[in-house]
């Protein structure tokens, strides 16, 4: 077993746990750390993968924003304390059997059907370079670049009215 | 040497576990991180194939998921935040009133 190997398998292993964590704990609040745990191995894997740039966007977007603004609205609302509804005891092991089907199919499109063929060796020096994925997206891919500046301007605006008190509520 | 299909195996898994939150959690939150979970097995597949082929054009569309994910939860975490406020619950199976 090669070493980029054992490290594949240690990392993916972190992964599903920390997805799997995410999913069974009872807290929001250690659902978002395990979820936060879960980027950071797939920032790895985009180190791996000759991806700095996506893995610092990685860190830094989703990582450093999102779960911090998951954090904050788990901690403003105040969720945990709050009563829930009763659990529809026929749903959860449906689920479960659906997500096992969505599970198997894709191993035998993947390893029964050979949908994905061909290995990734060992990281080259020249491919996948902060400045060359910053020269493609300012000159091949500018205009869409353009429109996700609007796209989070929109965004923004839309979540401002939105948590936006009215005058006399409350 | 490693496999893509392993890489692609992976995040079959993630996308799965993300799927089985979002239909069995009744938190919003929670299926609104599940659903990050399978944006982001959507991302590990595409920079697998991105560094599979050599070309760059999976790591730049990545990049614009991410934006669109950041988006997404700004308003999405926004009309959570408006929903508690005016009905005192998050939870998705109180949330009936439009029901006929």
């Amino acid at each position: 077993m090669t070493i980029d190997l054992f490290v594949f398998f240690v990392l993916s292993l972190v992964a599903v746990g920390s997805a799997l964590g995410m999913l069974l704990s009872r807290s929001a609040v250690y659902a978002a750390l395990f979820l936060v745990l879960n980027f950071g191995t797939a920032s790895a894997f985009y180190i791996l993968l000759n991806a700095p740039f996506i893995a610092m966007a990685q860190v830094s977007v989703y990582a450093g924003a999102i779960m911090v603004l998951f954090l904050f609205v788990i901690m403003l609302l105040g969720t945990e304390s709050l009563p829930t509804s009763k659990a529809l005891p026929w749903q959860a092991p449906l689920a479960a059997g659906l997500a096992l089907v969505l599970v198997l199919e894709a191993g035998v499109l993947l390893f029964a059907r050979n949908a994905a063929t061909g290995s990734i060796a060992q990281p080259v020096q020249t491919f996948g370079s902060p400045s060359g994925v910053g020269l493609d997206l300012f000159n091949k891919y500018l205009l869409p670049f353009e429109i996700t500046s609007i796209l989070l301007l929109v965004a923004m605006v839309g979540a401002i009215f939105l948590t936006k008190q009215e005058k006399g509520e409350r | 040497m490693v496999p893509v299909s392993y890489y692609v195996a992976l995040s079959a898994i993630l996308f799965a576990i993300g799927a089985l939150g979002v239909l069995v959690r009744r938190n919003p939150l929670i299926i609104f991180m599940s659903i990050e979970l399978m944006l982001n097995a959507g991302n590990l597949a595409l920079v697998a194939f991105t560094r599979l082929y050599m070309v760059l054009e999976g790591q730049i569309f990545v990049f614009f998921v991410m934006t669109v994910a950041a988006a997404e939860v700004a308003v999405g975490l926004a009309l959570i935040a408006t929903i508690f406020r005016k009905r005192r619950t998050i939870d998705v199976d109180l949330m009936n009133s439009l029901k006929g």
